[in-house]
């Protein structure tokens, strides 16, 4: 579904993604861990087609299609996802209208009939409970006045609402308390198919308790230094990231 | 006849001078003593205070020379039907006043034909040209004209002032008619009134002077719809006063909406004074003109009073629209609020100066004021300046105005999901005017305005 070949990306002249490999394929669940700082929102943003940040080397193939050509509106209809680290408040911007344009936005795109207003509040009434979110929130404009939490959920929700073939969540558990990520990660689950998948972004283990990935991946200073299955998570959580770092740092020495 | 010779730097009056000595003799049969003092008033204010120019502090941005060259005329032409009035009456059950180049038209109005009302809860509604002519059928005045001429005499023309501003006292030299709204104390209007000028001048500018009395008594309450419009692409002049007088405890909602053709001249001044627990609810929505200026002025005279401006303004083109707000904290424990959102798009220009002072007898003044802009061209600019004037100690005041662009990171959030980038700025544009026009309380009014802001960006 997903391949990523050699990625360098950098902003302001500074280097941050340096030689990224990463193939994802349907029905799998990614972790990326890594310490603060060490490019896994950036590797998210290059994912979705943040302008800010030059690609300098390497390719994102997207279920055949060259990624890096497409603007973000149509990345976001070929159905990547991106669940942000830090949602941003549109004052004025009715949640409802905005998401009821989104989804016609990706129907079109499939070539779907639009949904009209009942049909859609049919729709969201349902992928609301799966969320335990309240409905109040959605006749506010996006995010606004929301908590952290609110706006984390309202992500996932966006996310259970567009149903995209790939969902990267970007620290969709910090900020949240037990019972809020449980609620989070029993939603991701009930949205997983075999023809998605997920990438999951964290540097806690926390939430892979609750969302078991396939793959784990140690991302430190722009590159893939080590994967491994969950087990690899564990090890993380018990022995910190130093090892791997010394163990990486004595390999390129 | 009053002369003054054109000196260096002052735009010719003349013109305007003699226009006043026609209308004065032409008026003089049908007008009373007291109408025809306030008129001498103003044209001697007029004649004084000439023109301002660009050198003037107040008009700094403001080049209104051009209207001192359009040939003065005051005309009556007849080009509404019924269907006009209807497309611009928000679907609204109101008591509607409509003029016609400053003429009122009962016909196409919607009050007693006579042109005076008093409604079911005991406010009166009508005109000024009614309440002189119905006064003067002798034998039989109705009882709204007897409630009313008192009520003009002792309020047109004291809340305004024509000793300070030019267009004031032209626009009071030359009053023929006027909306008039006299609630007496308790009383409680229902529907709102809706006050619609429209000006036509297919063939030669015109100039025009509507006005408008709202006289609230103690603890009563109306909502006023105050509407500018006019035929595309006609040139004229349109110079408006309105005075608002809220005794203890009144409450006034006053929209102004102004959509005059894109060749017109719109000057126009709302002078509100209040007395104690009074509120004033005042939006001001402007979007026609290809040069508008509101002056929005209010005194507030006594303690817990509510006084809140909103505001919307969007021009392209060459447009200028050009507010200035100046709210007196007389006394103390009053709130004043300031919202004026502004959307400039081409070469337009924008202008807000927004004045308070705040008297050393007003303790516990709290005044905000926000003015927030967004430039969509490059070739757009703003003036923004708040004035603060403060001489008391204990109060509050903050003052916010930007200028800027539509937020990056909001515009990629849209994006993301899916949403074209057109779209998403339409999108966060539309958010940017409907912050002020939700604020309208008058539901059909509001939706109306929100639509065709829909319509201006996201279709
Ligand atoms: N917009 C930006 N401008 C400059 N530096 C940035 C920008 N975004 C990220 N960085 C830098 O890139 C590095 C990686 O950041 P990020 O991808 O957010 O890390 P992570 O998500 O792993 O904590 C950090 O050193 C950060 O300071
Ligand atoms: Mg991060």
């Amino acid at each position: 579904m997903l391949e990523i070949r050699n990625l360098h990306a950098e902003i302001e002249g500074k280097k941050i993604l340096k030689g990224i490999d990463l193939t994802i394929n349907a029905g799998e669940v990614h972790a990326i861990m890594g310490p603060n700082g060490t490019g896994k929102s950036t590797l998210a943003q290059v994912l979705v087609g943040r302008e800010e940040y030059a690609i300098t080397e390497g390719q994102i193939l997207f279920q055949g299609k060259d990624l890096l050509e497409l603007d973000p509106e149509e990345r976001a209809r070929e159905g990547v996802f991106l669940a942000f680290q830090y949602p941003v408040e549109i004052p004025g911007v009715n949640s409802t209208y905005f998401l009821k344009a989104a989804l016609n936005e990706v129907r079109k795109h499939k070539g779907l009939t639009e949904l009209d207003a009942m049909e859609f509040l049919i729709l969201i009434k349902e992928k609301m409970k799966i969320l335990e979110l309240d409905e109040s929130l959605l006749k506010r404009p996006v995010n606004e006045g929301f908590s952290g939490g609110e706006k984390k959920r309202n992500e996932i929700f966006q996310m259970a609402v567009l149903e995209p073939k790939l969902a990267i969540l970007d620290e969709t558990d910090s900020g949240l308390d037990i019972d809020a990520l449980r609620i989070v990660a029993s939603g991701v689950n009930k949205l997983k198919r075999p023809d998605n998948a997920q990438l999951l972004i964290t540097h806690y283990q926390r939430l892979l308790n609750y969302i078991v990935p396939d793959f784990v991946h140690v991302l430190y200073n722009g590159r893939i230094i080590k994967s491994g299955d969950k087990s690899l998570a564990l090890e993380l959580e018990e022995r910190g990231y130093d090892w791997l770092i010394e163990e990486q740092s004595a390999l390129t020495r | 006849m009053i002369q003054t010779a054109p000196s260096s730097g002052r735009i010719n009056t003349n013109l305007h001078l003699t226009a006043f000595d026609v209308f004065e003799r032409s008026t003089a049969e049908s007008s009373p003593h007291w109408l025809q003092a306030i008129r001498k008033a103003g044209i001697s204010h007029f004649a004084e205070l000439g023109f301002p120019t660009l050198k003037d502090e107040e008009w700094r941005y403001t080049n209104v020379a051009p209207i001192a060259k359009l040939p003065f005329r005051t005309r009556v032409e007849d080009r509404l039907s019924p269907d006009l009035i209807e497309a611009h009456g928000f679907g609204l059950d109101c008591y509607r006043l409509v003029f016609s180049n400053g003429s009122f038209l009962p016909a196409l109005s919607n009050i007693a034909l006579q042109g005076t009302e008093t409604t079911q809860e005991g406010g009166i509604i009508g005109t000024l040209s009614a309440a002189l002519s119905t006064a003067a059928k002798h034998n039989s005045p109705t009882n709204d004209a007897v409630f009313l001429l008192p009520a003009l005499r002792k309020h047109l023309g004291r809340q305004a002032r024509a000793n300070e501003n030019a267009f004031v006292a032209l626009n009071t030299a030359f009053v023929y008619d006027a909306a008039v709204i006299v609630l007496p104390g308790q009383v409680k209007l229902t529907k709102p009134i809706h006050i619609l000028h429209f000006t036509s001048s297919p063939k030669e500018p015109i100039t025009t002077f509507p006005r408008t009395l709202i006289v609230a008594g103690p603890e009563s309450e109306a909502k006023v719809i105050e509407h500018y419009v006019g035929f595309e692409a006609e040139e004229y002049f349109s110079s408006a006063v309105t005075e608002i007088d809220l005794e203890g405890g009144a409450r006034i909602e006053h929209c102004k909406l102004q959509e005059e053709s894109a060749a017109a001249f719109h000057i126009a001044t709302i002078q509100a004074h209040q007395a104690a627990r009074s509120h004033l609810l005042s939006h001001s929505i402007s979007i026609g003109a290809k040069l508008a200026r509101n002056n929005i002025n209010g005194v507030l005279d006594g303690s817990g009073i509510e006084c809140t401006l909103n505001g919307l303004y969007l021009a392209k083109g060459d447009q200028l629209v050009d507010h200035h707000t100046a709210l007196e904290h007389a006394k103390p424990h009053c709130n004043s609020h300031e919202f004026y959102h502004g959307i400039l798009n081409d070469r337009a220009t924008g202008v807000f100066n927004g004045k308070i002072f705040v008297r050393p007898d007003a303790q516990k003044t709290d005044a905000k004021q926000t003015n927030r802009n967004l430039l969509l061209s490059d070739d757009a600019t703003v003036n923004t300046k708040p004035q603060l004037e403060i001489f008391a100690d204990d109060v509050r005041c903050t003052h916010g105005a930007t200028v800027g662009q539509l937020e990056e990171e909001a515009i990629f959030y849209l994006r993301a999901r899916g949403i074209g980038l057109d779209n998403a700025r339409r999108m966060l544009v539309h958010a940017f005017a409907a912050d002020i026009v939700n604020r309208i309380t008058i539901d059909e009014v509001r939706e109306k305005l929100d639509q065709q802001l829909f319509d201006l960006f996201e279709k």
